[in-house]
């Protein structure tokens, strides 16, 4: 793993991987991308092959997005790009040219919690915390579009999530607490 | 960690600049939709592109309507637009009980309709749901587009009649009055591959059913059909004992095979009970006595 700056505060990285000498394409292809994260520019030089995933956790040092399964199955690397909720091992980095992507890291204000995180502490809602970035970006994706789901909405939206400690009762809770605390907030109409 | 191996990468815009840049490449390039299942292919370098043709650009291909008596699919549809699609519902319930059984939602927010039939794996869902309602796929290539039947779209486990030259872009499902459709899935747990699925779609006059079609997936079914069943229905009345024969004969005439997902004699019972089963709720639906 090498950082050097890019021009205009960008960053420039390359993640080594070994050599198999299987590879199906003769060049080390490169593409250049621009994208957001958490509201930052970047620009980024890729490989096509580099996972999204590894760009966020090697390439940006946003170790928050987890990796656990690798196979598309437990949803610990969900992230959100363009608002909607992506299992970042099973995208390529390259794809998110232009686009926005969302981690966990970008929840919390500099002085505030996100009402999610706040209402995973209140609700117990993890117990070792590897599943609870992906949990919350799963459930962020689903109050940004229905701020008032029911018990039976918030498991199915996170369904695709994975928790090996409590149980998803908590977690249910948890979520649910979050969303009367962001109605409690949000502008009355 | 899996890393796939390295790839050439090129961003189609258009359906003509997908066929442009598939001439290019031939047989080296795979298209690239939702990914869901390439790049878990790609990571465990049981597939190895030279070059992925990105076709999430082309949004024009993301659509559900109503064409006449069709309805109309844009291959780039995503599972969740499918799910969510009203007119999809209304018409084929078959449509949103598949999805709702398909994966999970964080990947049916990437996954393609296309994607899906094209990976064409013996275990995938809708390309049963596909087959028990008769629909078409508009396949594009160089020489302007055709259009296949459900039934003859996959060759064989993971293969398809497009070919490299071609891209998938629409399915087509045609409504016909008196239907009703249903599906149902074993899998042993939430959000896996089936152990064992149904769909069924049958058309009623009075208690008659004039057709019917019968989808089986991951038990082994010819074209993911279950063609005599559908043989043996027709013209029949719609009783308990006529669709449980059906069951019967869609299970004899599957060959499922044991793996980790279960032995084939479980499968073949599933077969049975599985159409029994969506084919009461089909014909239930047709009578409208059900959602
Ligand atoms: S690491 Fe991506 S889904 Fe498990
Ligand atoms: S808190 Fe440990 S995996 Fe969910």
């Amino acid at each position: 793993m090498q950082r050097r700056a890019g021009g205009k505060g960008g960053l420039i990285m390359t993640i080594v991987y070994s050599d198999r000498e299987d590879e199906a394409a003769a060049q080390v292809p490169m593409r250049r991308i621009k994208f957001t994260v958490n509201g930052e520019k970047k620009i980024a030089e890729v490989e096509p092959r580099l996972l999204l995933a590894h760009l966020i956790r090697q390439g940006l040092r946003l170790t928050g997005t987890h990796t656990g399964c690798d196979t598309t199955n437990c949803g610990a690397c969900t992230v959100l790009v363009d608002g909607q909720a992506v299992k970042s091992c099973t995208m390529l980095a390259v794809q998110v040219d232009g686009h926005e992507i969302q981690t966990v890291e970008g929840l919390a204000s500099a002085s505030e919690l996100h009402p999610l995180q706040e209402g995973f502490r209140e609700e117990h809602g993890l117990q070792c915390g590897f599943c609870t970035p992906g949990m919350m970006l799963a459930a962020k994706a689903l109050l940004d579009r229905n701020p008032d789901p029911t018990e039976e909405e918030v498991r199915w939206a996170l369904s695709g999530n994975l928790c090996r400690c409590t149980g998803y009762q908590n977690i249910v809770k948890s979520v649910l607490w979050a969303a009367a605390k962001l109605r409690a907030q949000a502008p009355a109409d | 960690m899996q890393v796939p191996a390295q790839v050439e990468y090129e961003r189609a815009g258009s359906v003509e600049h997908a066929l442009t840049l598939l001439a290019r490449y031939g047989p080296a390039a795979r298209v690239l939709a939702g990914g869901h299942s390439l790049i878990p292919m790609m990571k465990l370098r049981l597939v190895q592109p030279e070059v992925l043709i990105d076709i999430n650009g082309i949004t024009d291909l993301c659509y559900i309507n109503l064409t006449g008596a069709q309805l109309r699919i844009g291959a780039l549809t995503r599972h969740a637009q499918l799910l969510e699609s009203s007119v999809a519902g209304e018409h084929f319930a078959i449509l949103h009980d598949a999805e709702r059984v398909i994966a999970d939602p964080i990947v049916r927010n990437w996954g393609t309709v296309g994607g899906s039939l094209c990976q064409a794996d013996p275990s995938e869902d809708l390309s049963a749901a596909f087959a028990a309602m008769k629909g078409t796929m508009i396949i594009h290539g160089p020489d302007g587009s055709r259009e296949v039947s459900a039934r003859e779209f996959h060759a064989g486990p993971y293969e398809t009649v497009v070919g490299p030259s071609e891209l998938l872009t629409e399915i087509r499902l045609p409504i016909r009055p008196g239907g009703g459709s249903g599906y149902r899935k074993v899998s042993r747990r939430a959000g896996d591959w089936p152990v064992g699925a149904a769909g069924a779609a049958v058309w009623l006059d009075g208690d008659v059913i004039t057709d019917a079609g019968i989808g089986l997936t991951a038990v082994g079914a010819t074209h993911f059909a279950a063609a005599e069943a559908e043989d043996f229905l027709r013209g029949r009345t719609a009783t308990p004992q006529t669709l449980a024969r059906a069951g019967e004969i869609a299970a004899e005439n599957c060959r499922p095979v044991s793996d980790q997902r279960g032995p084939a004699d479980y499968k073949r019972h599933l077969a049975c009970e599985l159409t029994t089963r969506v084919l009461g709720v089909a014909v239930a639906r047709a009578r409208g006595l059900m959602a």
